[in-house]
């Protein structure tokens, strides 16, 4: 509550209400996409890992998955190591 | 910001466990993993609750899980890309577990050839137990080093903490193993309340040491803290500064070998008055 600008809450944002947002949006996520929601994650890589070897020699440790899920979207962050393709092709 | 440890364990394995459910293990995993890592040795902290995923929360990382224990252990993943890196401090990793499979998912060989790639880069391996004996609690301290167990004042804590207590001296790789080391076990008793005590609503650390025979690690407050610093995804230890914060870091000094004087520390609140004027230390 505010009053002439003068508030009577403490500044900093209350615990409880961080932990409900927190709660909110893991279950969200955990609810919606039912019981499996990450599990479709090593197929995809599995076949990310086919795709780029069709055309680079990469190793499934070149390969990094990093995931960060919002309340509205999520983003999935790939990162694959590419060794040094050096234009060998001309030859 | 951290620098490493000069005289840090080469993967040293130490599972946080009770028998009882509620009586913060994880709160206190998540604490003793994160003061570790503060001290500057490399940390990792394992949660071996499948099904029921939870220290990823308490160390405020459940929207970043990808991949997990159980992935790692059936192949699915490689175990670099199930480690979530903590924000806070770079030394500290959380490998978290499945919330989809059951127990069963976990293996021994599974559970330690994982041990065993982790020794390679950490110094100290922290296994968050499940409650109960099962299998879970069971492979969550069979490989152990040394054990922790969170035990709070109360008579069904206390009960369960001797059953642990003896699980871990028989039914554990170094109780079955002949000439090895038994696994060092200390009691870390939580939720203290020295005001219960004093009127005689609480057993003493002295009622709880005497009936369980072994060392102490550690006392920790009853703190507003704790669920505050649950709530925000934050181990005790890397939170605002707090009684339990201070005695976390007191029993991570000691599992470090450090001689730290045992001290009940509490959260004294500041008078009307002191709160008017400013507060003094």
């Amino acid at each position: 509550m505010s009053l002439f600008g003068f508030s009577l809450k403490p500044r900093r944002p209350k615990s409880a209400q961080t932990a409900k947002d927190r709660l909110q949006i893991l279950l969200a996520h955990e609810r919606g996409a039912g019981t499996a929601t990450p599990d479709y994650l090593p197929a995809l890589q599995r076949d990310i890992i086919e795709a780029i070897r069709r055309h680079v020699k990469i190793e499934p440790d070149d390969i990094d998955i990093r995931m960060e899920r919002g309340e509205e979207v999520s983003s999935l962050e790939i990162n694959i190591e590419v060794p040094d393709a050096s234009p060998r092709a001309r030859a | 910001m951290t620098q490493t440890n000069d005289n840090a364990p080469m993967g040293r394995i130490i599972v946080i466990t009770s028998g009882k459910g509620g009586v913060g293990k994880t709160t206190s995993a998540a604490a003793i993993s994160a003061g570790l890592a503060k001290q500057g040795y490399k940390t990792v902290v394992i949660d071996f609750d499948v099904g029921l995923r939870n220290l990823d929360m308490i160390m405020g990382c459940e929207r970043r899980v990808v991949f997990d224990f159980i992935n790692v252990i059936q192949g699915d993943a490689k175990l670099k890309q199930a480690l979530i890196k903590d924000k806070r401090l770079e030394n500290l990793a959380v490998l978290p577990t499945s919330q989809t499979r059951d127990k069963d998912a976990l293996t021994r060989e599974g559970v330690e050839a994982v041990l065993n790639e982790l020794k390679q880069d950490y110094d100290y391996i922290v296994c968050d137990s499940p409650a109960g004996i099962e299998r879970g609690a069971h492979l969550a301290m069979y490989f152990a080093d040394e054990a922790v167990v969170v035990t709070n004042p109360e008579v069904s804590s206390v009960r369960d903490s001797d059953r642990v207590l003896g699980l871990l001296s028989s039914k554990t790789k170094r109780a079955e193993t002949e000439g090895a080391e038994p696994i060092k076990a200390q009691v870390l008793l939580t939720r203290h309340d020295q005001g219960r005590i004093d009127k005689g609503e609480m057993m003493t650390v002295e009622d709880v040491l005497e009936i369980l025979a072994v060392p102490l690690l550690g006392i920790i407050p009853e703190s507003q803290a704790v669920l505050r610093a649950s709530n925000t995804g934050t181990p005790v230890t890397l939170d605002d500064p707090s009684a339990a914060g201070r005695a976390y870091e007191d029993a991570v000094a000691r599992l470090t070998g450090e001689d730290v004087e045992m001290r009940v520390a509490s959260d004294r609140r500041p008078g009307l008055l002191q709160r008017m004027f400013g507060r003094t230390a």
